[in-house]
């Protein structure tokens, strides 16, 4: 019974986020409006058919402006959580298998790092980088995505270093990285999954802070973030530029959220 | 073939040393026994022989020659070439002992894939041949199969084939039949009596159950907190125990099992 629900969440989840990367794959090749283009209709449209979310204060198409800047949020979060993941898991493999110095060190300052906000951090990163490029904003989250990846599957692999499969791989005379990369990685994924999936939903949130304070993406690259704090300027006059990308947002949230969701309780059961 | 001398190991967390001067030999050929209560240091005897002994947590002097070549104190270069080519490990848990997400037949070519160069299909043609040599009913079947999907008896055999695969000429095992019930074991006992008569693969088995060791092996040691407080001919020590230790395990063994076997 409880199984059931779970495959439920994750049906409903990969649903949600299946349509939605639809929208952003037909965004890159098609779009009702031409997004960046002024006066495609009347200003402040209301939705309507012909304007499925109405349109902004130059007359845009706001359904146009969504679906293009849905994809660049996707970009970006997908983006920041490889690089969050590879070197999070790349640092948490070598130090939860091999321990030492190495380990202690390390670990320390990933305590340090995460003890402050992740936005702060990479608002701190950005500002050194440079602000106004979006590859900085992908690079300053990664980088602060980085330890927490560390720290789960430091856990996970140190749990799993003294495995007798692992001791009886050892004796067989596997080189560390297959064992890390053939015989742990797989068994790991379990914890790996979902810490994705929690990454990938907070890069969005993320994306959405930096833009709206200003630190991220810049025009005319549109992003949820920046359409957000673009769409409080004018929440008297189009409400519907707000809500419509707030709702797009919030769907992109929870259907990768669901999907989390029901790999973690999987891993519960037994098989 | 193989040689222990003095081997003292002492972990850097523990005050007493696990393994305090035991000396030990195995010939080619034979199945020695090696029993003792839990934590008398059995398993790392037998782990500093693999050299899976933690090396930066604990201090270990001695010599384990195989063949004249010190295993102690070998660079893990060395070990990996000789470790799985000449000494085969099977565990007391099989459950635990296999990649959870790979599938028996990978595992129990996994040595030859990382020690020879054979291509795919000769590999799974030995691997296969392990499998029936361990009389694992279907081994085509199993090959593609997954731990979760076999019995434990059935895991020991896969554990055994891996172990054996690539014909070592030495296997450890560390309390093999434990943790199965009491028919798969005494089923497992004769499976290691024929590998041992027709490959003539030497052995060294942990257990810590005298009476399962007097149904395989003819020489005996028997450790106690560390350290060895006798060997010799396993029927001699089961008949006459000198060390009041050995007396206190012989007279552990119900006297029906004692009289029954009586040679
Ligand atoms: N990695 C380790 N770190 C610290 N102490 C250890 C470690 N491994 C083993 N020991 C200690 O060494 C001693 C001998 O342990 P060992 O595992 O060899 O016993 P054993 O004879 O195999 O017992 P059992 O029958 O329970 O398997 C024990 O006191 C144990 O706690
Ligand atoms: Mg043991």
């Amino acid at each position: 019974m409880k199984k059931t629900s779970m495959n439920g969440y994750l049906a409903a989840g990969l649903i949600l986020t299946g349509v939605l990367v639809l929208l952003i794959v037909a965004g890159y090749f098609w779009t009702p409006y031409d997004p960046n283009a002024m006066s495609v209709g009347p200003k402040f449209a209301k939705p309507s058919l012909q304007y499925l979310l109405g349109t902004d204060n130059f007359g845009r198409d706001i359904f146009s402006r969504v679906m293009k800047g849905a994809g660049t949020t996707f970009a970006i979060a997908v983006a920041t959580v490889v690089i969050g993941a590879v070197f999070g898991t790349l640092l948490g493999a070598l130090t939860g298998y091999f321990g030492g110095l190495a380990d202690a060190v390390l670990m320390r300052l990933g305590d340090i790092l995460t003890a402050f906000p992740s936005i702060l951090l990479a608002m701190v990163i950005i500002s050194i980088m440079g602000p106004g490029k979006t590859v900085n904003v992908v690079l300053a989250l990664g980088l602060v995505f980085i330890p927490s990846f560390a720290r789960v599957t430091r856990t996970a692999y140190a749990g799993l270093r003294d495995a007798n499969y692992v001791k009886s791989a050892r004796l067989m005379g596997a080189s560390s990285a297959r064992i890390l990369w053939v015989h742990i990685l797989p068994n790991i994924m379990q914890v790996l999954l979902p810490a994705i999936t929690i990454g990938f939903n907070n890069a969005v949130l993320a994306e959405a802070s930096m833009s709206y304070l200003g630190i991220g993406v810049t025009p005319p690259d549109a992003s949820m973030g920046y359409m957000l704090s673009e769409a409080q300027g004018m929440f008297g006059a189009a409400p519907w530029y707000a809500l419509g990308t707030g709702f797009f947002m919030v769907l992109l949230i929870f259907g990768v959220g669901l999907i989390g969701e029901s790999l973690q309780r999987r891993d519960g059961e037994v098989d | 073939m193989l040689e222990i001398r003095d081997l003292h190991v002492k972990f850097h967390d523990r005050d007493r040393e696990a393994v305090s001067g035991v000396s030990l030999h195995i010939e080619d050929g034979e199945i020695l026994g090696l029993v003792g209560e839990s934590g008398s240091g059995k398993s790392v005897t037998a782990m500093s022989i693999a050299g899976l002994l933690p090396r930066r947590q604990c201090d270990y002097t001695g010599e384990i020659l195989l063949d004249g070549k010190d295993l102690l104190h070998a660079d893990r270069a060395e070990l990996r070439k000789l470790h799985g080519k000449e000494i085969g490990v099977v565990f007391q848990e099989p459950m635990s002992s296999m990649d959870p997400l790979m599938k028996i037949g990978e595992q129990v070519e996994e040595v030859l894939l990382i020690h020879t160069k054979l291509t795919k299909e000769e590999r799974r043609r030995m691997a296969l041949e392990a499998m029936a040599a361990v009389e694992l009913a279907d081994p085509e079947a199993v090959y593609d199969k997954y731990p979760h999907e076999l019995s434990g008896g059935m895991l020991q055999r896969a554990m055994i084939a891996a172990a054996i695969v690539i014909k070592p000429r030495l296997l450890l095992l560390d309390e093999p039949t434990t943790a199965l019930d009491v028919t798969i074991q005494a089923q497992i006992l004769d499976l290691l009596k024929k590998l041992n008569r027709e490959s003539g693969i030497s052995m060294l088995f942990i257990s810590h159950n005298l009476n399962v060791v007097r149904k395989l092996c003819r020489r005996v040691a028997v450790m106690q907190r560390g350290v060895l407080v006798e060997e010799g001919e396993t029927e001699t020590v089961f008949h006459h125990p000198q060390h009041p230790y050995t007396q206190r395990l012989v007279a552990a063994i119900p006297t029906r099992c004692r009289k029954e076997d009586q040679p």
